[in-house]
């Protein structure tokens, strides 16, 4: 491992968030865990629509919706297991459950399903095309729930309990903010692994010149939408786990202003570089914390930075911390 | 069948509206290449500024009147201090400056007019209803809506079709450095044009006030629809917004009105009404995926 600023800038952020809990009980400030745990959900959905954003060129403005899929899951799940009631019990019965084993991989599961479904529609088309579509389809989604009495419409349904696994407590903030930094280090790792195979070649390829790359044979529609699926699936995840930190979900998870704020915090943290977003969602959620305790109206200077950024800052934190080229991929 | 004209009538107020939206859309994203998410600020700026006016002086006209304006103004300055620099950039960075635009709009009118939605009346000469089909009442207020609509549309086309201007927008927007070249004050030109957009946007905003609460971040729940009618026309075309708007504006308020019915006559009530009330607030995502299905391009795509 060579002594490059990427490197020590990476381990310098992971003893950072490894120590965390620790820091935070030595300075008398418990919340920090509970808003650090927040930091880490939403890095692990803006790291999963960097995956297809910064790899795969495709702008999805519709990411909230697999997010809060993975959160409907979790309390649905949870919500039946209380009741003791099934889910569905035609054709095949399905019954609730409070165990993380059983509803997170539903959770994942379910969002790559919905995200296979608006995948192969928006993904016929291309730029101005898919940006549109893929939030239409969000708000398709967020008017469903909206509308779903069942489960509380507009005002969503709250979690009875945190989800349980064996040898952990979940309702321990100590213990779940470390859950959350395993499921975002092992997804990072396998982005990792997956940017750097042909897999990853073939999608970055497409970003560059998708004629080419289909003129050299490669099925581009297909990598394309398994990317899609992968990030749906990574956002299902951060679903899961925000319904476990909140307690609680409604409408406003998959509302397209969230879509809009995951994006914000890829381009904002560094676009195509893996933990660029994970700095972005540090930034972008430590300054709400910190401009609304000296305004309510921060989304005034929040705003027009935005517009900066876009025009003057176009590499992003992660960017300016790594120098040089620094880009990854 | 009275019934359902006149959800015919309200299908069609909101294709109007809708066509005022997208139609100043469509005009920036086909000429311009420009994805611009804060159009729906320009309709919000317009619905405030027509109910303060109005509040203060206690007339309709007079609020309409400073509303057109103050949307055309404010869309002009946008253009020139954000807009105008992002015509080169990818759509992603487009989209996102929008985005801090649409933040930063929504949380000025909270702290200018605050958090409480503002109530418009409808216009005195505007307040009755008028029997157009024997039998069928219907609020004048919403048929004004519609030839105001009818109106600007018949103005468009003539302004694009017929008078110089429009051919240099037209021209403008096929080629924009061989337009230049032939001497169009392009810079110019694309300023007016958004101008123009954010004035119908604007105009859309007031006519909706008197209908719905005027609020922040009113304009996103009907700029996605404008997304979606301009999804379904096809990027650019004006005909194109005119059909898709209209085709919106129905299958959302026919969809609303008649298919918890439809739905009682095979499921019990309470199911029924729950999967209408579902299948009703999704019905025009899915008419948007069927046409994008059949045409991936829109239904009158503006090139070729």
């Amino acid at each position: 491992m060579r002594m490059t600023r990427q490197n020590i800038s990476i381990a310098v952020g992971t003893l950072f968030f490894l120590t965390l809990p620790v820091i935070a009980t030595m300075a008398g400030e418990p919340y920090l865990v509970t808003l650090f745990s927040r930091i880490l959900i939403y890095a692990l959905a803006a790291v999963s629509l960097d995956l297809m954003l910064g790899f795969g060129g495709l702008v999805s403005l519709g990411h909230a919706a697999f997010f809060g899929i993975g959160a409907y899951v979790v309390c649905i799940l949870s919500m039946h297991a209380v009741d003791g009631t099934s889910v569905l019990s035609w054709p095949v019965v399905i019954n609730g459950s409070e165990r993380a084993l059983v509803a997170w991989p539903a959770a994942v599961v379910l969002a790559a399903l919905a995200a296979a479904v608006i995948g192969s529609l928006s993904l016929r088309t291309s730029g101005m095309h898919f940006i549109m579509i893929t939030l239409a389809f969000a708000q398709m989604l967020y008017y469903f729930f909206v509308s779903l009495e069942a489960y509380g419409g507009d005002d969503g349904i709250s979690l009875f309990m945190r989800n349980t696994v064996p040898g952990v407590d979940l309702a321990a903030d100590h213990q779940f903010y470390y859950v959350c930094l395993a499921a975002l280090g092992l997804f990072l790792c396998f982005a990792c692994r997956l940017v750097d195979s042909r897999f990853g070649m073939v999608i970055r390829g497409c970003r560059e010149n998708e004629r080419r790359m289909k003129s050299m044979g490669f099925a581009t529609f297909r990598y394309r939408l398994v990317c899609f699926i992968i990030a749906g699936a990574g956002a299902g995840l951060a679903g899961a786990l925000i319904a476990n930190q909140t307690e609680y979900v409604s409408p406003g998870l998959m509302h397209w202003t969230r879509s809009g704020e995951i994006l914000v915090m890829v381009l904002l943290g560094g676009m195509g570089t893996l933990f660029g977003p994970v700095v972005g969602a540090a930034a972008l959620l430590l300054v709400e914390e910190f401009l609304s305790i000296y305004t309510e109206h921060w989304m005034v200077y929040l705003g027009p930075f935005l517009v900066l950024v876009v025009l003057f800052a176009k590499r992003g934190i992660y960017g300016v911390i790594i120098g040089g080229n620094g880009n990854h991929g | 069948m009275l019934l359902f004209l006149e959800q015919l009538l309200n299908g069609l107020q909101l294709g109007i509206t809708l066509f005022l939206m997208s139609a100043g859309l469509t005009l920036v994203f086909g000429i311009m290449q420009v994805i611009n998410l804060a159009h729906g600020s320009f309709y919000m700026i317009g619905a405030y500024v027509a109910a303060t006016v109005t509040a203060r002086s206690g007339s309709f006209l007079l609020g309409l009147l400073a509303a057109l304006p103050a949307a055309a103004l404010v869309g002009m300055l946008v253009e020139m201090l954000v807009l105008r620099r992002l015509y080169k950039k990818d759509h992603l960075d487009q989209v996102l400056a929008t985005f801090g635009l649409i933040m930063f709009f929504n949380e000025l009118t909270r702290m200018v007019w605050g958090r409480q939605p503002l109530f418009m009346d409808v216009p005195a000469w505007l307040a009755g209803s008028v029997e157009l089909i024997p039998g069928v009442p219907y609020p004048s207020y919403r048929l004004a809506v519609i030839a105001v609509g009818i109106l600007v549309g018949v103005l468009l086309y003539l302004l694009f079709a017929h008078t110089r201007v429009g051919m240099q927008i037209r021209a403008g927007a096929s080629n924009r450095e061989m337009a230049g070249a032939l001497g169009v004050n392009i810079r110019l030109l694309y300023t007016l044009v958004f101008g123009l957009g954010t004035l119908l946007a604007g105009l859309a905003g007031v006519m909706a006030g008197p209908i719905l609460a005027v609020e922040a971040g009113m304009g996103e729940s009907i700029l996605i629809l404008t997304f979606v009618v301009i999804v379904i026309g096809g990027i650019g075309s004006i005909r194109g917004a005119l059909v898709g708007a209209l085709l919106v504006g129905m299958a959302d308020t026919l969809g609303r009105a008649f298919l918890p019915a439809l739905f009682r006559i095979f499921l019990s009530a309470a199911v029924a009404d729950g999967v209408a009330a579902s299948l009703a607030s999704m019905l025009v995502y899915i008419l948007m995926a069927l046409v994008l299905v059949w045409r991936p391009r829109g239904l009158i795509p503006a090139h070729g």
